[in-house]
C-alpha cells in the first residue's frame, strides 16, 4: 500500500514529506526529477515511475507533484485516486492548493494525512468525517482556540465513520432548507465538410449543492431515463433501485457534491445545436483565398446559443487575414496563425458572419490542407440531450425544502472541419 | 497567524529553546512547541534530540496535543527504542480508555512505532482491541496486525493473530471486513504458501454482502481479494459476476478496473452461448471508454488496460470507435503525448475502416499515421492484407499527394512481407510516380521497380526518369536508385548497358558522398569481374522482414489479465518480473482455460459415467450379446481385397492417403516424410520428417538439412505442451557441426510424460528447434496411430461392459465411401488395432475392435462392412474424449 507522500513543487523541492510506514529516504525523488527533467512539458511526467526498490506514482495539481512512493504490486488507479482525494481535501480545508496554503497549515496538513491513511489503507476520505475529526482552520476558530484554550481536533468519534451513511454526517442543521441540482452537458463532435456529423458524443454531470437538516432520503426522477445508459453515480445513490424502476433514490452528502455523470454516444440521440456554413477556399497560383463563415443555431428549442467563440488555425502559408464580421471581433495572429472570432450570442433573425480575404505568402504553392473550425458557445437553461429531471421528492424529514434545478450545454471539443 | 510561522525559528539555538518551550508548565505554549517540532519534521529536520522532552507532552488530556506527540513518536521511535519504552505504559493505558477514538488512536499508533521492545507490549491490548464492541476500533485493529507482522512476522503468528483476523471477514461490519481482507492481502503477499485468505462460498457470500456497504477503498480490497477466488460452477461465477456488475457504475475508477478485472476473470467460466455472457460483454465496454475521459494519468493507466482487455476479448466493439474518436480529437494535444495510443491486432482490424475515413481527413499528420496504421496491420495480421492492400489502393486513388508517398512506403513493406502475393497493384503505383516528392516515398518506389523490373515493361525509362535529377536527390534516393539499375541491368542486360554505365559514373565520380562511391565501385567490380557472382548478390533471395510485435504472448495475457489495474497491467509484465518481496507469489492462471490433462479428466468421467442403455444403441448391445464370437487370433481378413484405396470426400489427416498407405508399411507406423520447416523461414534450415512407433517406442526421425551459406552447430529441440505430453526423451544428437548443403539423419525418441495442453486440431505438435543462428518454430501434426498401445487389447466382456456404459454422446457414426479394404486383423494389429470380434449379419461384416491410447484412454470402433459394396459404416465409441477427431480413428480403424 502507499508508503509515503513527498510534495515537490514546481521549482523541484521537496516541501512535504509524510511516511506511514518505515522512513523511505527523500532520495528516492531523485529518479521522479530525472523523469521531469525528460519530460518537455510539466504535465509529460509518467505518471508511474519505478526505480530499484520503490514505485512512484504522481499526479500535478495547482503546479504540485504530488509523489506517492509504493512498494508492493499495488493498484494504481488506487493511489491515483487517492492522491487526488487528497488533493480535494486540501482544496476544501484551506480554500485553495498552493504551496503557501499547505505551508501556512502544516500542522492541519499532517493531521490529515494522518487521518486520511493508516499503514498505507486509506481510512478517512469522506470530507465531512474528516471535518469532524479536524476542523477546518478558520479565523475566527483560530482566535476562539486562542482564547479559550480549546483545540481544532474533534475529541468525539465522528458519526459517519461506521454508519451506513459515511458520506453523511449526523446532527446538520440548516434554518434555510434547500437542494439544488446542476444539469451540465458538454457535446463534443465533429462535423464534416458536408455538414453530417462524424462523431458526437454528450459527457453530462448532475452536480449538487444539499443544504438539508437531518437525514433526508431523497429521490430524483427524470422524464426520460433511458437517455442514461453509462453513467457512474456517487456511492450514495442506490443501485438497486436505479435498476428497477430507474430513479435515484438517495441520502445526500451534505454540501456540494457530484451526484452523477453519464454520457450519451449514440448519434441520433445527440442533436448538433448549431450548424456552420463555410466557404473557405484558396486557388492555385493567387495569392488570396476566400474565407466566408456563418453560424445558425439549430435544434435548441428556442433557447439562445451564448457566448460563441470561433477559433480557427489557418494554414501557415497564411500571411494575414482582412475580414469583416457582421458581429462581434475578430484577431489574427499572423505568427501563430490563429484565427479566432469572438461572436457572442447568435441572434437566429441576424445570423453572425466573418467574410473577408486571406492574402497569402506570393509564390507559395496553394496549401494542401483547409482549417478546423473550433467552437465554443453555452446554451442555458437546456440539456441538449434532452435529459429533464421529473420530479423530486424528500422522505424522512418533515419541513418542505426549497429546491431548484438548472440546466446548462456548453461545447466541449466541437469541430468542423472544411 | 498561520502555522508557517513555525518555520521561521531557523537560529542556531533552535532545538535548545524548543526544549525550553517543551518543558514550559503552560500547556498552550508546550502545545505551540510540539507543533514547532512537527513543523520541522515534515521537511525532513532531524529534531531527534527532543525525544524525551516530546514524550513528556504525552500525558495530556489535549486530543491534538496527543495526536501530535504520537506523530512525532512514530517518526522518532527507531532512532531512540530505550526512549520509546517510556511510552509504552501511556499506550497501554489509552488501549484502555472509554473513548474509542482513543483506543484505535493508541492502537494505530503503537503499530507504527517499529521497536521491537515495545511490539511485545503491543500483543495484549492488540487481542483486545481486535475484539473490541466498537467497530472503529476493530477495524483499526485490523490493520495493526498487518502492521505488526511487517515488523515481527514469527510473534503474529505464535500470537494466533491471524486466526483472530480471519474470524473478522464474517464481522457484522462491512468496514471491519474490508480491512481483514486488506490486511489478510497484505500479509499474504510475503507468505505465498500460507493458506490466508481461504476463500469458501461462504465466506465469498460474506465478501459479497460487505462489498455493497463499505467504502470505495474497501470496495477496492475486497474485489482485489474476490478475484483469487476459483468459483466451483458456472453458477456460482454468474452469481458472483451479477453481484459485482454495479460496481462499474460506481464514481472511483480504481473500483472500476477491480470490477473489471473480477468480471473478465469469472467469464471465462461462464459458457459462452449464456444469454447472460453476452449481456456482460456489452457491460463492460462503456465503463472502461468512460475511464478515458478522466485525468491523463487515469487515462494512462486505463489505456495500458484497455490494451490488454481487447487482446483477450472483443469487448469494445462500438465503443472502440468512440474511444478512436476522441483520441482524433486530441492526438496532437501534447497533453497526451506520454500517452502512446497502443494498436494491437484487435483494434486493426475492426479500425481498417475507421482508419480509412481517417486517411482523408486534413490533419496530414494524422493521417500519415493513419495509413502508417494501415500498413502495419497487413503486415501484422496476414488475414487483413488483402483488404489492406486494397484500402490502400483505394487511398491511391484519392490522388492526395501525402496520403499516395504514405501509401507507397508502406506497400513496399508488404512486398517485402508476402512476396508474390500483391504485385498486381505495382501498375497502379507506377503511375503516380510523378506526384512523388518525399525521399522516403520515392526511395522506396524505386525499389520496387527495380526489384520487379522484370515485371514492369517500362522499368528502365521509369529509372532513367529518376537518374536526371540524381545529384539534387537525397543520399537515400541515390542509393537506392544506384542499386535499383543494377538490378534491372542483371534481370535485363541487352536494353541497358547505358544506364548503368551513367548511374554508375554518376555515383563514383561527380558524388562526394561515401557510402555512395564505396556502394558504386563494389557494383562495378562485381559487374565487371563476374557478372554471375554479382546476380548471386545484388538479387539473392530477402528474408521476410520480421514486424516486431505489440502483441502479448497468451499465456502471459491470461495471467496478466488476472492482474488488471495492478502495476502489472501498466508495465505488461508479471509481477514476479519486477515487485520486490513478492517472490513466490502464486502464478495466476484464468481458471476456464486451464485444460485438465485429459486421462485425469476421462478417468473422473468414466467412473462417473451412468450405464445407461441408449436407445439407438439397443439393437447394437442385442447383437453384440448375440455374437458368434470368432477368436480374434483366427479373425480372417475382412473380404474384398482390392489395390488402392480410395476416401471419397473424407477429410483426412495431414498425411492425407499417403499415410494411409505409410501405415501399411513393415508392421511399423510410418507416415510418409514431410518438409516441417522450409529453409526459407528458418535462414537456411530445413527439417523433413515423420513420425514413427518402433518396438514400442514413438520415434520422430527427422532430416535436418543446412542450405546456409555456414555452419550449423549448437543444435536442440524443445516441444511445445501437447494434447498427449509429447516431450523428446533425450538431446537431439546431431554431434558434428553440420557444413553447408550437408544433410544429417536425427531420431528422436519420445516419451509421453511431458505436460499436457489441448490442442487444435489434437495431433497437432509445435516444436522449436534452436541452432547458433537463432530460434525456431514449426508445427506438425503426428498419426494418432502411433500413441497406440501394444496392450490395447481388450478383453471379449470388458469390450461388452464397455460399449455398453459410454454414453450416446461419445459415439460417432460415419460412412467411409468407395473405398477398398485390404488390410488383415494381423497387420491392424501391427499398428495395435485389436479387433476383437468379428461376425457376419444380414451379409455384412462386423468388426470389433480395440485400441488404448498412450495416455490410458480407450478407443472402441464397429466396422460394419458389407460385401461387394465399397461403402463402411463405421461407429466409434470413444473414451470420454468428446472433442476427437473422428476421422483420424477411422483411418486407423481402416488400415
Amino acid at each position: 500500500m502507499i508508503h509515503s507522500l513527498f510534495l515537490v513543487n514546481a521549482s523541484g523541492d521537496i516541501f512535504l514529506e509524510k511516511h506511514w510506514k518505515s522512513v523511505v529516504s527523500r532520495s528516492v525523488c531523485d529518479y521522479f526529477f530525472e523523469a521531469q527533467e525528460r519530460a518537455t512539458e510539466p504535465e509529460n511526467v509518467p505518471p508511474v515511475i519505478s526505480t530499484p526498490h520503490h514505485y512512484l506514482i504522481s499526479v500535478l495539481r495547482h503546479r504540485i507533484y504530488f509523489v506517492a512512493v509504493i512498494q508492493s504490486e499495488v493498484p494504481p488507479l488506487f493511489v491515483i485516486e487517492f492522491l487526488h482525494r487528497v488533493v480535494d481535501t486540501f482544496q476544501d480545508y484551506f480554500g485553495v492548493c498552493t504551496e503557501a496554503a499547505i505551508k501556512d497549515n502544516v500542522v492541519v496538513v499532517y493531521e490529515l494525512l494522518e487521518e486520511m491513511l493508516d499503514n498505507g489503507f486509506p481510512l478517512a476520505t469522506e470530507s465531512n468525517i474528516l471535518k469532524e475529526l479536524i476542523k477546518p482552520p478558520t479565523i475566527l476558530r483560530t482566535m476562539v482556540n486562542t482564547i479559550t484554550g480549546s483545540t481544532n481536533v474533534g475529541e468525539q468519534l465522528p458519526t459517519g465513520q461506521l454508519s451506513v451513511v459515511p458520506w453523511r454526517r449526523t446532527g446538520v442543521k440548516y434554518t434555510n432548507n434547500e437542494a439544488y441540482f446542476d444539469v451540465v452537458e458538454e457535446i463534443d463532435a465533429i462535423i464534416d465538410k458536408s455538414g453530417s456529423t462524424i462523431t458526437a458524443e454528450i459527457q453530462g454531470v448532475i452536480d449538487a449543492c444539499v443544504k438539508l437538516t437531518g437525514m433526508p432520503d431523497l429521490t430524483l426522477s427524470f422524464m426520460n431515463p433511458r437517455l442514461l445508459d453509462d453513467v457512474s453515480f456517487h456511492p450514495c445513490v442506490r443501485f438497486k433501485r436505479w435498476e428497477a424502476e430507474r430513479i435515484l433514490s438517495f441520502i445526500p452528502p451534505d454540501g456540494n457534491f457530484r451526484l452523477l455523470s453519464y454520457h450519451v454516444s449514440s448519434q441520433n440521440l445527440v442533436a448538433i445545436p448549431v450548424y456552420v456554413k463555410h466557404n473557405i477556399t484558396f486557388r492555385e497560383g493567387s495569392s488570396q483565398g476566400r474565407f466566408d463563415l456563418t453560424l445558425g443555431p439549430k435544434q435548441t428549442m428556442g433557447k439562445a446559443v451564448e457566448s460563441v467563440l470561433v477559433s480557427s488555425q489557418l494554414p501557415r502559408g497564411v500571411l494575414n487575414a482582412s475580414l469583416n464580421p457582421s458581429q462581434g471581433t475578430y484577431t489574427f495572429d499572423p505568427v501563430t496563425k490563429l484565427l479566432t472570432w469572438d461572436v457572442g450570442k447568435i441572434n437566429p433573425q441576424k445570423l453572425p458572419s466573418l467574410k473577408g480575404t486571406m492574402s497569402l505568402q506570393a509564390g507559395a504553392s496553394k496549401p494542401d490542407e483547409n482549417p478546423t473550425i473550433n467552437i465554443q458557445f453555452k446554451i442555458q437553461q437546456m440539456a441538449i440531450s434532452g435529459l429533464k429531471v421529473n420530479r423530486l421528492d424528500m422522505y424522512g424529514e418533515k419541513y418542505k425544502p426549497f429546491k431548484g434545478i438548472k440546466y446548462m450545454t456548453k461545447a466541449g471539443k466541437f469541430q468542423v472541419r472544411t | 497567524m498561520t502555522d508557517s510561522k513555525y518555520f521561521t525559528t531557523t537560529k542556531k539555538g533552535e532545538i535548545f529553546e524548543l526544549k525550553a518551550e517543551l518543558n514550559s508548565d503552560k500547556k498552550e505554549k508546550k502545545k505551540e512547541a510540539v507543533k514547532k517540532v512537527i513543523a520541522s519534521m515534515t521537511v525532513g529536520k532531524d529534531v531527534s534530540a527532543l525525544f524525551p522532552d516530546v514524550v513528556n507532552c504525552m500525558q495530556t488530556d489535549n486530543l491534538e496535543l496527543k495526536k501530535l506527540v504520537y506523530l512525532y513518536l512514530m517518526n522518532y521511535a527507531k532512532s531512540q527504542p530505550d526512549m520509546a519504552i517510556m511510552a509504552v505504559n501511556t499506550f497501554v493505558k489509552d488501549c484502555e480508555d472509554p473513548n474509542p477514538l482513543i483506543r484505535a488512536l493508541a492502537v494505530r499508533t503503537m503499530g507504527c512505532i517499529r521497536v521491537d521492545k515495545i511490539t511485545e507490549y503491543l500483543c495484549e491490548p492488540l487481542r483486545k482491541c481486535l475484539k473490541d464492541e466498537d467497530p472503529y476500533v476493530r477495524k483499526t485493529a485490523a490493520v495493526c496486525v498487518a502492521k505488526l507482522h511487517d515488523i515481527n512476522a514469527q510473534l503474529v503468528e505464535d500470537q494466533g493473530f491471524l486466526d483472530t483476523l480471519k474470524d473478522l471477514i464474517s464481522d457484522s461490519n462491512p468496514m471491519v471486513v474490508a480491512n481483514a481482507v486488506a490486511a489478510l492481502s497484505e500479509i499474504a503477499e510475503s507468505h505465498p504458501n500460507s493458506n490466508l485468505l481461504d476463500l469458501n462460498p461462504q465466506t465469498i457470500n460474506k465478501l459479497l454482502t460487505a462489498l455493497n456497504e463499505c467504502t470505495e477503498w474497501g470496495q477496492i480490497f475486497i474485489l482485489d481479494c474476490l478475484a483469487n477466488y476459483t468459483p466451483r460452477d458456472d453458477r456460482e461465477s454468474q452469481s458472483i459476476c451479477e453481484r459485482v456488475t454495479p460496481r462499474l457504475s460506481h464514481a472511483n475508477s480504481a473500483v472500476v478496473l477491480s470490477a473489471v478485472k473480477v468480471l473478465m476473470k469469472f467469464m471465462e467460466m461462464l459458457p459462452k452461448d449464456l444469454d447472460y455472457y453476452g449481456t456482460l460483454l456489452k457491460k463492460l465496454a462503456p465503463p472502461l471508454v468512460t475511464l478515458l475521459s478522466a485525468e491523463p494519468e487515469l487515462q494512462y493507466v486505463a489505456l495500458r488496460n484497455i490494451n490488454l482487455i481487447v487482446q483477450r476479448r472483443y469487448v469494445l466493439g462500438d465503443d472502440l470507435r468512440r474511444m478512436f474518436l476522441y483520441y482524433s480529437l486530441v492526438l496532437g494535444n501534447s497533453r497526451l503525448s506520454p500517452i502512446k495510443v497502443m494498436f494491437t491486432i484487435a483494434w486493426y482490424i475492426t479500425v481498417l475502416a475507421e482508419l480509412k475515413e481517417y486517411a482523408t481527413e486534413v490533419d496530414v499528420d494524422f493521417v500519415r499515421k493513419a495509413v502508417r496504421a494501415i500498413g502495419r496491420c497487413a503486415i501484422k495480421v496476414e488475414q487483413s492484407a488483402e483488404r489492406c492492400v486494397s484500402t490502400l489502393l483505394d487511398l491511391i486513388q484519392t490522388k492526395v499527394n501525402y496520403v499516395v508517398q504514405e501509401a507507397i512506403v508502406v506497400i513496399k513493406d508488404i512486398f517485402r512481407k508476402y512476396p508474390n502475393k500483391y504485385e498486381s497493384v505495382i501498375g497502379t503505383l507506377c503511375e503516380n510516380l510523378d506526384s512523388l516528392d518525399e525521399p522516403e516515398a520515392r526511395a522506396a518506389m524505386i525499389w520496387i521497380v527495380g526489384e520487379y523490373a522484370e515485371r514492369i515493361d517500362n522499368a528502365d525509362e521509369l529509372l532513367e526518369s529518376f537518374l536526371e535529377g540524381f545529384h539534387d536527390e537525397s543520399t537515400q534516393v541515390q542509393l537506392q536508385l544506384l542499386t535499383a539499375i543494377v538490378k534491372l541491368f542483371l534481370k535485363k542486360p541487352t536494353e541497358t548497358q547505358e544506364l548503368v554505365q551513367q548511374v554508375l559514373s554518376l555515383a563514383t565520380q561527380d558524388s562526394d558522398n561515401p557510402d555512395l562511391r564505396d556502394r558504386g565501385y563494389i557494383y562495378w567490380r562485381l559487374l565487371s569481374t563476374d557478372p554471375v557472382a554479382a546476380k548471386e548478390v545484388v538479387l539473392a533471395e530477402k528474408p521476410l522482414i520480421s514486424e516486431e510485435t505489440d502483441l502479448i504472448e497468451p499465456t502471459l495475457l491470461e495471467e496478466l489479465i488476472c492482474h488488471i489495474g495492478t502495476l502489472a497491467s501498466v508495465y505488461h509484465k508479471p509481477p514476479s518480473a519486477f515487485v520486490e518481496g513478492s517472490r513466490g507469489v502464486q502464478h495466476k492462471r484464468l481458471a476456464g482455460s486451464s485444460v485438465e490433462s485429459p486421462d485425469a479428466g476421462s478417468a473422473a468421467g468414466a467412473s462417473e459415467a451412468p450405464p445407461a442403455v441408449i436407445p439407438s444403441q439397443g439393437d447394437l448391445l442385442g447383437d453384440l450379446l448375440n455374437l458368434d464370437l470368432t477368436p480374434p487370433t483366427t479373425a480372417g481378413p475382412p473380404p474384398p481385397p482390392s489395390s488402392g484405396m480410395q476416401m471419397g470426400a473424407m477429410d483426412l489427416l495431414g498425411g492425407g492417403l499417403d499415410s494411409l498407405v505409410g501405415l501399411l508399411h513393415n508392421t511399423t507406423l510410418l507416415v510418409s516424410v514431410q518438409v516441417w520447416l522450409p529453409a526459407m523461414k528458418a535462414k537456411g534450415l530445413e527439417i523433413s520428417g515423420t513420425f514413427a512407433r518402433r518396438a514400442g517406442v514413438i520415434q520422430m526421425e527427422m532430416t535436418l538439412t543446412n542450405k546456409a551459406m555456414s555452419v550449423m552447430t549448437d543444435f536442440a529441440i524443445q516441444f511445445n505442451r501437447n494434447s498427449f505430453g509429447l516431450a523428446p526423451a533425450g538431446p537431439l544428437q546431431v554431434l558434428s557441426p553440420l557444413s553447408p548443403n550437408q544433410s544429417i539423419e536425427v531420431t528422436l525418441p519420445l516419451n509421453t510424460v511431458g505436460p499436457v495442453m489441448k490442442m487444435d486440431p489434437l495431433n497437432n505438435l509445435q516444436v522449436a528447434v534452436k541452432n547458433n543462428i537463432d530460434v525456431f518454430y514449426f508445427s506438425c501434426q503426428y498419426p494418432i496411430s502411433m500413441l497406440f498401445v501394444e496392450d490395447g487389447k481388450m478383453e471379449r466382456q470388458v469390450f461388452l461392459a464397455t460399449w455398453k456404459d459410454i454414453p450416446n454422446d461419445n459415439e460417432s457414426q460415419f460412412q467411409i465411401k468407395d473405398c477398398h479394404l485390404n488390410a488383415s486383423s494381423s497387420k491392424l494389429q501391427g499398428s495395435n488395432i485389436f479387433t476383437i470380434a468379428k461376425r457376419t449379419v444380414e451379409g455384412q461384416d462386423m468388426l470389433y475392435q480395440s485400441m488404448k491410447l498412450t495416455n490410458g484412454i480407450w478407443l472402441l470402433a464397429e466396422l460394419r462392412v458389407q460385401t461387394g459394396n465399397p461403402n463402411y459404416t463405421v461407429s466409434t465409441v470413444l473414451g470420454l474424449f468428446m472433442s476427437w477427431s473422428h476421422n483420424t480413428v477411422v483411418v486407423l480403424v481402416l488400415c
